[in-house]
């Protein structure tokens, strides 16, 4: 178990003059699950394949423990990965596979062929998947065979768990699953883990952390709940929940934001936070939960209204989604339909081309500057986060 | 229905202009010297006299015995006492050569040019996709071009008159199998080799241990494609070889048809069936892996 330390880390590939990875910070605690996660494309595989010494550093540094590990090669930088596809032999068992790395360095690691014997036998009875050890890969199903990858990571008790993807192949019920599984090895074996991919909601629910990546560069790194609540950026705010956050583009007139003969305030410190862009073009955005059809509760309000027409109702059992659109001139003002998540009991009889008030909880909104990674300027001034 | 046999038909007849040649070398392997020039030809070696008894009416039954015992007498001839078993013709030795060349060849491709060709997949170094481009290019010269440079070569290596210069080469890589191979590791997911990496494989081990166990349909090809390479050629042992002690099958084949002057067309067609036999046999037990081999598409973890 160890501390992994990544200090202006950059990625340069030959021929591309733009870095993959841009000097990015990260500092991973000792025990931390920490989950990169961003688009494809953005550094987020090529950062863990650094820090597992596959790809080359092209500047900064790794530290894994206290040791820098930038010219330290993968087999000794005490780490174990799992990847997308498993990478299992093929050609060797499940027990070949999982006993093959402590077989090659038993001398090096003080090991008996008894001792990694029962490492191998205590790995699987703890991934439950003793009784096919004797068999070949292909003899297995994604969910054992990713099982089986992660067994093989875990009787190398290494320092540290990269995980790149490693739930991509599995259908959506197995990797649901599984996670629950990832989250419990890791309550359990306390290792530091670094795991990579795209799906916000994995990283949602595994991360201690996560850190949010785009272009090379890293926009947030926090907790998730804080990342959901607080993004730093439209980026953020867009990537992170499903569906996305809502975003408007409005003028800023006054303490309110306009747009298409529409208004709505803007309440608490947003004000104040929002006033030197009087006049000018921002985005809100509003996360499709804090939008409901009725004017009560934490939605009652004054100039918190958004007539709009109703194009697709989506149920999903207790809630509800309601895609609709502003109007003509939808286009002018949002990229996609506006949607909101409402009550199903309560709202389920609104259906299409029904012309509704939507409500805005105006304490859960948020104005970005102009651009795809437009600052949150409602955020506090004292939250200092790294932006790009 | 129709169709089908429209498309049998067909391919029967492209496999009649394949097998045809074949078919009457045998016929010619199994003829007396007189029948094998016999006009018109016949294509079922049968003598004179049966034919002439069967002319005269005379029953199957009774012509037929004799017909087999000498046409058994005339293989044996032909075969055993006047190919392999004649003393200025000495068929073991010459197979010996040029299996010991065979296998030497098709050993040093399979191992010289999987190991290239995991380099030029598996590893990255500058400059790889320029070598392998190199690679490529030898493979568009045609053999009469390198021919004088590299017997000169051979000639200051001191090499001439050995079987060095017809198996050496191939376990320095043989671009068309590095090319093959190439293609065939292209398919090998490249986890597989960042796993072994960090279970701690060095390159080398990774090839030894990951990449050819997995790769054994293609080095089968290889091995066979080099093998049948080595055992059919025929340039490579003129050139090189310059005693009858040290001559390949094929060259020697050349020897048997030319001594004496003229050409005893029934035992040249049957040392040539001993030559292509092995090749043959070869062919039909590999061939599961060897189709696989060359059809191959991939493989999932």
């Amino acid at each position: 178990m160890a501390r992994v330390t990544l200090e202006k880390v950059s990625k340069l590939y030959a021929g591309n003059p733009v870095p993959a990875v841009n000097a990015i910070d990260l500092d991973i605690q000792d025990r931390e699950f920490i989950v990169l996660v961003g688009p494809s494309g953005c550094g987020k595989s090529t950062t863990l394949r650094m820090v597992a010494g596959l790809e080359e550093i092209s500047g900064g540094e790794i530290k894994i423990g206290e040791r820098v590990v930038n010219a330290v090669p993968p087999k000794d930088r005490d780490i174990a990965m799992v990847f997308q596809n498993y990478a299992l032999y093929p050609h060797m068992s499940v027990y070949k596979n999982m006993a093959f790395g402590l077989q090659l360095r038993r001398k090096e690691l003080g090991l008996s062929r008894q001792q990694i014997h029962e490492r191998v036998l205590e790995a699987a009875r703890i991934l439950g998947i003793t009784d096919y050890l004797e068999r070949k890969p292909k003899a297995l199903s994604g969910g054992q065979r990713q099982r089986v990858a992660v067994g093989r990571a875990i009787v190398r008790n290494p320092k540290a768990f990269l995980f790149d993807e490693p739930l991509s192949n599995l259908d959506a019920k197995l990797r649901v699953e599984t996670r629950a599984e990832i989250k419990k090895l890791h309550l359990r074996l306390q290792t530091t883990t670094i795991y990579v991919t795209h799906d916000q909601e994995e990283a949602m629910t595994l991360g201690d952390r996560i850190v949010v990546m785009k272009d090379g560069f890293i926009q947030q790194c926090a907790p998730p709940l804080e990342v959901y609540e607080r993004p730093v950026n439209k980026f953020v705010a867009g990537f992170v929940g499903t569906p996305p956050m809502n975003f408007i583009k409005c003028k800023v007139e006054g303490k309110t934001l306009a747009f298409g003969g529409q208004r709505i305030g803007l309440a608490g410190q947003h004000p104040g936070k929002v006033i030197k862009y009087a006049g000018q073009e921002v985005f809100l955005g509003i996360r499709p939960e804090s939008l409901c059809p009725k004017n009560a509760g934490k939605f009652a309000g004054t100039e918190n209204g958004i007539s709009a027409k109703v194009v697709v109702v989506e149920p999903l059992g207790d809630k509800v989604d309601i895609y609709l659109t502003l109007g003509d001139n939808h286009a002018d003002y949002m990229e996609r339909l506006l949607v909101c998540r409402a009550d199903a009991y309560e709202f389920g009889r609104i259906k299409a081309n029904d012309i509704i008030t939507l409500y805005v909880d105006l304490s859960r909104v948020h104005v970005f500057e102009p651009g795809d990674n437009g600052m949150n300027v409602t955020l506090s001034q004292e939250t200092g986060y790294a932006t790009a | 229905m129709s169709r089908k046999i429209f498309t049998y038909a067909a391919l029967l007849m492209v496999a009649a202009i394949y097998i045809g040649p074949l078919l009457w070398m045998v016929s010619t392997s199994c003829k007396t010297s007189s029948e094998a020039v016999a006009d018109p030809p016949r294509w079922v070696p049968v003598s004179d006299v049966y034919l002439d008894q069967r002319a005269r009416g005379e029953s199957l039954g009774k012509a037929l015995p004799g017909e087999i015992s000498h046409r058994a007498s005339v293989i044996k001839e032909n075969y055993y006492d006047k190919v392999i078993a004649d003393p200025g013709f000495d068929f073991i030795l010459y197979t010996r050569n040029t299996l010991i060349i065979a296998l030497l060849s098709a050993g040093g491709a399979m191992l010289s040019s999987s190991l290239v060709a995991y380099s030029l997949t598996k590893v990255n170094w500058r400059g790889r996709g320029v070598l392998f481009a190199v690679v490529l290019a030898t493979m568009m010269l045609p053999f009469t071009v390198v021919m004088v440079p590299q017997y000169d070569l051979f000639r200051r290596l001191g090499w001439i008159g050995t079987n060095l210069p017809l198996w050496v080469p191939s376990w320095f890589g043989v671009p068309f199998f590095i090319f093959l191979l190439r293609q065939f590791y292209m398919t090998i997911p490249n986890e597989l080799s960042d796993a072994a990496r960090i279970d701690g494989c060095s390159d080398l081990r990774i090839w030894w241990q990951i990449i050819l166990p997995l790769s054994r349909p293609a080095l089968t090809v290889v091995g066979l494609f080099a093998f049948m390479g080595a055992w059919r050629d025929f340039l490579g042992p003129l050139i090189y070889l310059a005693h009858q002690r040290t001559f390949t099958l094929s060259l020697a084949l050349q020897f048997f048809q030319s001594r004496g002057g003229g050409t005893s067309w029934e035992l040249l067609m049957a040392a040539t069936l001993l030559v292509i036999a092995p090749i043959i046999v070869l062919f039909f037990l590999a061939q599961k892996t060897f189709i696989q081999g060359i059809a191959t598409t991939g493989i999932k973890g």
